[in-house]
């Protein structure tokens, strides 16, 4: 089965309120993902630095797949002397097909990246139709 | 067709390049680590540095990175990250996405004032690296009492 099962939407880029639930502002960053396949499963990996698990949303509803991570705020009232990375949060989203099995996705948050492991439904058992 | 060669005698694309790369090399050298500012290259891992009165603070996100191949050595006046971030490849499997790379790095960042190499405190959560460098004692500002001679 060769057809492309995930799309991708492009997030909205930094520096606007999130689009899913709650209007939190902040700076908002796309994450990078590895994504891929097989015959059993897809898997995504996404790097989350600075995101605790308790902090992360895995939202799933209308086959849309939204990942948002919260970061550990950053203390503007330090004194920098470098600054070649900003702290914001993570959010990106993802249309899947109807080929997941959506109750039995897991996910793992740790050392700051995110291993999303969702299963593809089981193909139903052929049945043999009795021709009267 | 003609009209190009007339207003460009050499070969065009050599004379830009190496005016670019000249101005290149000039900016990088402007910012080489320990002057105050960043590099604007894209080295790994990016860092952020900042200070208070006693200490140096470093951070860097690193996730995938795991402790056992961290490696952080620090002498009077710079810190140096060292490390290999893994990367799988998964075989036999279909990827509709590669965005992460992985592999080793190493990375020097020079700081301004001396510091105390003996008390250097490192730390690594949720893929975030925090070093924190204690400065020598020479280096923290002292306060300075004025005589009024009036």
């Amino acid at each position: 089965m060769k057809d492309k099962e995930l799309e991708v939407q492009k997030s909205s880029q930094s520096e606007s309120p999130a689009t899913a639930e709650g209007t939190r502002e902040g700076v908002y960053y796309r994450p990078r993902v590895d994504i891929y396949e097989t015959e059993k499963e897809l898997t995504l990996l996404a790097d989350l630095p600075g995101v605790d698990p308790k902090n992360l949303e895995i939202d799933l509803r209308d086959d849309t797949l939204t990942i948002l991570g919260v970061a550990d705020a950053d203390d503007e009232e330090r004194r920098y002397l470098f600054r070649e990375y900003g702290v914001g949060n993570f959010q990106r989203q993802f249309t899947l097909s109807e080929v997941i099995d959506q109750e039995k996705i897991s996910a793992k948050l740790t050392g700051g990246v995110l291993t999303l492991v969702l299963p593809k439904v089981e193909k139903a058992k052929p049945r043999k139709i009795t021709v009267s | 067709m003609n009209r190009y060669r007339w207003f460009v005698p050499r070969d065009p694309f050599v004379n830009e390049f190496s005016r670019l790369q000249q101005q290149m090399a000039r900016v990088m050298d402007h910012f080489s680590p320990g002057e105050r500012g960043p590099r604007t290259v894209g080295v790994f891992p990016a860092v952020n540095v900042y200070e208070d009165n006693d200490n140096y603070f470093l951070t860097a996100e690193i996730p995938g990175v795991e402790q056992k191949d961290l490696e952080i050595t620090a002498v009077y006046d710079s810190v140096t990250i060292k490390g290999d971030r893994k990367i799988e490849d998964a075989e036999d499997v279909n990827y509709h996405r590669r965005e992460r790379s992985g592999g080793k790095f190493s990375r020097v960042v020079t700081l301004g004032d001396r510091i105390d190499p003996e008390k250097v405190e490192a730390n690594l959560k949720n893929g975030v690296l925090t070093v924190k460098m204690a400065k020598a004692e020479e280096s923290k500002p002292k306060q300075v009492s004025i005589k009024a001679n009036d």
